[in-house]
């Protein structure tokens, strides 16, 4: 009993900084209807700033200031990032601005790295509170105590800001309508910066808070990151009683599973949130989304039409070109050109969902990763001949995604994206941790193509007929009735369903037509390498279709093409370099300003103006 | 006090004012009337700069407001009521009344809250109620309330008179009337020309976003074709 409530404190502990971090990333969403990638990052400054702090400032005094100022600084650092990097973009189509706040985690990395290198530091302790209390015999520490005693303080702080004051009431109103807000008189994109600001400098806060009990390192904030989305979407999107409740919840059952079901560990919240959206699709404490509430902003879509003439002439020319590859190519562009074909496909698939259909999935890599996964089990553990399990892969695939689709298809938006990432996550730990059976992080080696598709040349050219065979299957797709109803769902359901369609099974054909395809592409890709790992399935994986899709443009089908060979092209060449990842970082954040309705998108715009394209008729 | 100079704006590549002049002289009331699809919440929204005209200017005190963003616009005393209301359903009314706040200007009423409840009786009765718990009337009452608490010198209101029962319809004039007896100056668009007729001084009359008539209402009674040609009788 003794132990049951110590792990209990310890949980309670723990909730406090994912608290914090959450908090801010639900205020952020709730106002800008920005979904901040980078909200780890500030979570990882945080840390960073107020370890140096600490070195500086001595005693139990200079440990408070150095977390408050350390919470000052990364939100001034949100306001930088506010002001010039999403306030160009701001009209730019909904969730593009997750893009841009990509780049700025790749920035933050690189630079975290070049200030404090690549070293782990370790939390001081804090001066007064370094001993331990022993309740019912069991020792507490005693700074545990004070973070359990500190948190619902800043949790009711937050909450009177937003329901007392002034301010609050206008970001309340800015969440709902911030056209009208501005059209009252209120300059919203002061509202906005200060916003970021809270929000950031709570995640800062975080950051410190948590030192004498984690350290810093340069992998914080991705591993927070899917931590504090979970939180927030179980508590509800905007909702801080919420938010506390669901830290609270993941802390405490996270601290249970580590002594009683260790496996559970890596999955656990996941599975937390699958359970809480299937009961309550809109979190704990959430209400509904209706969509279109916010405001629609930027133009009108554009109606996605059957390729022009003059569109096939390009595409066939590129196609031969490609085909003639081998003839004057080395294989190293042999290579290259096939990964680049295999994520073109990824990329496509995922755009399929996301453009067509309006799904935003945060999790396409289960499919991808799974379609390798089924191929490269097939053949390890049943000796299945190569053709065939590269056959199987995207109906295994297919099912992965009938089966999480049925599950994730009841919600919208936001909570949709979360559902999704949490499956993917499930899949990568049962990869991750059934050893015997998938290898786990050794992954599984070994899988070549059958000798007939060995060389080089051969599975390039089985890549280029497949890949491309599957990225023109997904267009045409597009025109087919089903891509008709499929459309008309995201533009309008009650519309749609008025007419007859039935949009969420139209919706889930699709999700799983999908999950297929990028099966397919998972299958190219683990023959290609003869091998595949957990990375695979990562979150990451899922973030780099979702980064290349809305870069090449949400809007056509050729931008997730231009985008993802774009991304795989530069990366190639970045690599090469220490700090890639600051360069890249700077390279998105500069196309997304630029180019705000993504490369593809941007570029016809240009033609337009400049007239070397016909303007697309527009309907008055 | 206001006047648009030859302004045009677009949605998208539509377009959709024309050339368009007008004016609003201080303590008057103008009902810009026209069709459906006729340019009328376009020309509130360009007044606004919440469709910034391409061409063309809006001048308003004097001063050429033309690409201001819209809560500089607000700021310089110009009052919008949105013919969709935008009422802030989740905030009650006392908090969507907080919203329009804005400090008192030289030469414009100061409104207050008690102000603003006696001549919206219904709205002092339910001043905790969310605004999603508001009837449409209610709703009607509390956006021009709302756009009030930012003591303008120019309201602009988008077809007040929309979808709103008769009886309210009638408390609607009986307010826009009060508020000119108080000083404050009106531009309201409206396809109801007996409404536009109880309540404003002048009628302008547009039509695809061409000025088509300027003048009274009994310059407009003595030219029957245009009410025939313009306006949906």
């Amino acid at each position: 009993m003794s132990l049951l409530i110590a792990q209990f404190l310890t949980g309670l502990a723990n909730a406090a900084a994912l608290f914090l971090v959450a908090s801010g990333l639900s205020l952020i969403f709730g106002v800008t209807r920005i979904v901040n990638f980078a909200h780890g990052s500030f979570y990882m400054l945080g840390a960073f700033i107020g370890y140096s702090l600490m070195q500086v400032l001595p005693g139990f005094f200079g440990f408070w200031s150095s977390v408050l100022l350390a919470g000052i600084a990364v939100g001034l650092i949100g306001v930088i990032v506010e002001m010039f990097v999403l306030r160009p973009i701001y009209k730019a189509p909904e969730l593009f601005q997750l893009v841009a706040t990509f780049g700025v985690i790749l920035v933050i990395q690189d630079l975290t790295l070049m200030t404090w290198g690549a070293v782990d530091v370790l939390g001081p302790r804090v001066p007064g509170l370094k001993g331990v209390v022993r309740i019912l015999g069991e020792p507490v520490p005693q700074y545990d105590l004070a973070l359990i005693a500190i948190t619902p303080f800043v949790l009711f702080a937050l909450w009177y800001l937003i329901t007392k004051t002034r301010v609050g009431i206008l970001v309340r109103a800015a969440t709902q309508d911030r056209e009208m807000v501005g059209a009252l008189g209120v300059n919203q994109a002061w509202l906005f910066t200060g916003v970021f600001f809270l929000g950031a400098a709570l995640a800062g806060l975080g950051g410190a808070i948590q030192l004498p009990k984690g350290g810093a390192d340069l992998l914080m904030d991705f591993n927070i990151l899917a931590a504090i989305f979970v939180v927030v979407v179980i508590g509800g999107m905007g909702s801080l009683p919420g938010a506390y409740l669901a830290a609270v919840l993941i802390s405490v059952l996270n601290v249970f599973g580590v002594s009683y079901i260790p496996q559970s560990t890596l999955v656990l919240m996941f599975v937390v949130m699958a359970v809480v959206l299937m009961v309550k699709p809109f979190g704990l404490l959430g209400r509904e989304e209706v969509a279109g509430e916010h405001g629609q902003v930027g133009e009108p879509e554009r109606p996605f039409k059957p390729a022009g003439k003059k569109g096939r002439i390009i595409v066939a020319a590129l196609l031969l070109l490609l085909a003639l590859l081998p003839v004057f190519g080395s294989s190293f562009a042999m290579v290259l050109v096939t990964d680049i074909i295999i994520f073109c496909l990824f990329a496509a698939s995922l755009h399929f969902i996301l453009g067509l259909g309006g799904l935003v999935s945060f999790g396409h890599a289960a499919y991808f990763g799974g379609g390798a996964y089924v191929a490269a089990l097939l053949v390890s553990s049943a000796g299945t001949p190569m053709e065939l399990a590269f056959l199987l892969a995207p109906l295994g695939a297919c099912l992965a995604a009938v089966i999480i689709g049925w599950l994730c298809i009841r919600l919208t938006g936001v909570y949709f994206a979360m559902l999704t990432m949490a499956f993917a996550q499930l899949l990568w730990s049962l990869v991750y941790q059934w050893d015997e059976f998938t290898g786990g992080d050794d992954g599984l080696v070994d899988i070549w193509p059958s000798p007939w598709l060995a060389e080089t040349e051969a599975y390039y050219y089985l890549t280029l007929i497949v890949g491309v065979g599957g990225i023109i299957l997904l267009r045409h797709t597009a025109h087919t009735p089903f891509g008709y109803a499929l459309r008309a769902s995201r533009d309008s359901s009650r519309q749609a369903e008025a007419t007859g369609i039935h949009t969420k099974r139209v919706q889930w054909a699709a999700f799983a037509f999908a999950g297929s395809m990028a099966g397919l592409a998972g299958a190219l890709f683990v023959f290609s390498k003869g091998s595949i790992f957990p990375t695979e399935l990562e979150i990451a994986r899922s973030f780099d279709a979702l980064i290349v899709v809305f870069l090449g443009g949400v809007k056509t089908l050729s931008g997730a093409v231009v985008g993802g060979a774009t991304l795989e092209l530069v990366k190639d060449y970045l690599t090469r370099f220490e700090y890639w990842r600051l360069i890249l970082g700077v390279l998105i954040i500069v196309i997304v300003i630029l180019a705000p309705d993504g490369i593809v998108g941007s570029l016809r715009k240009l033609g337009e103006r400049t007239g070397l394209l016909r303007e697309a008729e527009v309907s008055k | 006090m206001l006047e648009c100079k030859n302004i045009n704006s677009f949605y998208g590549k539509a377009h959709i004012l024309n050339d368009l002049c007008m004016s609003v002289d201080a303590g008057t009331v103008v009902s810009l009337l026209g069709r459906n699809g006729a340019g009328k919440t376009t020309t509130i929204k360009s007044i606004m700069q919440m469709v910034v005209p391409k061409t063309g200017q809006v001048t308003f005190l004097d001063r050429d407001i033309t690409g201001w963003p819209p809560h500089k616009v607000a700021r310089m005393g110009l009052g919008y009521v949105p013919e969709e209301r935008r009422i802030f359903t989740d905030l009650t009314i006392l908090e969507n009344l907080e919203v329009g706040r804005q400090p008192a200007r030289d030469g414009s009423i100061e409104w207050t809250i008690e102000m603003l409840f006696e001549i919206f009786p219904n709205l002092k009765e339910r001043r905790n109620n969310r605004g999603k718990e508001l009837s449409g009337g209610e709703q009607q009452m509390l956006t021009i309330a709302r756009t009030l608490m930012g003591n303008p010198k120019l309201l602009l209101l988008d077809e007040p008179s929309e979808g709103i029962a008769p009886v309210i319809v009638e408390q609607m004039a009986e307010t826009i009337l009060n508020l000119k007896a108080q000083g404050v100056t009106v531009l309201i668009s409206e396809q109801n020309l007996h409404f536009a007729r109880i309540v404003a001084d002048r009628a302008v009359i547009i039509e695809s976003g061409s000025l088509k008539f300027d003048g009274t209402f009994l310059d407009l009674d003595a030219q029957p074709e245009i009410q025939g040609a313009y306006l949906s009788v």
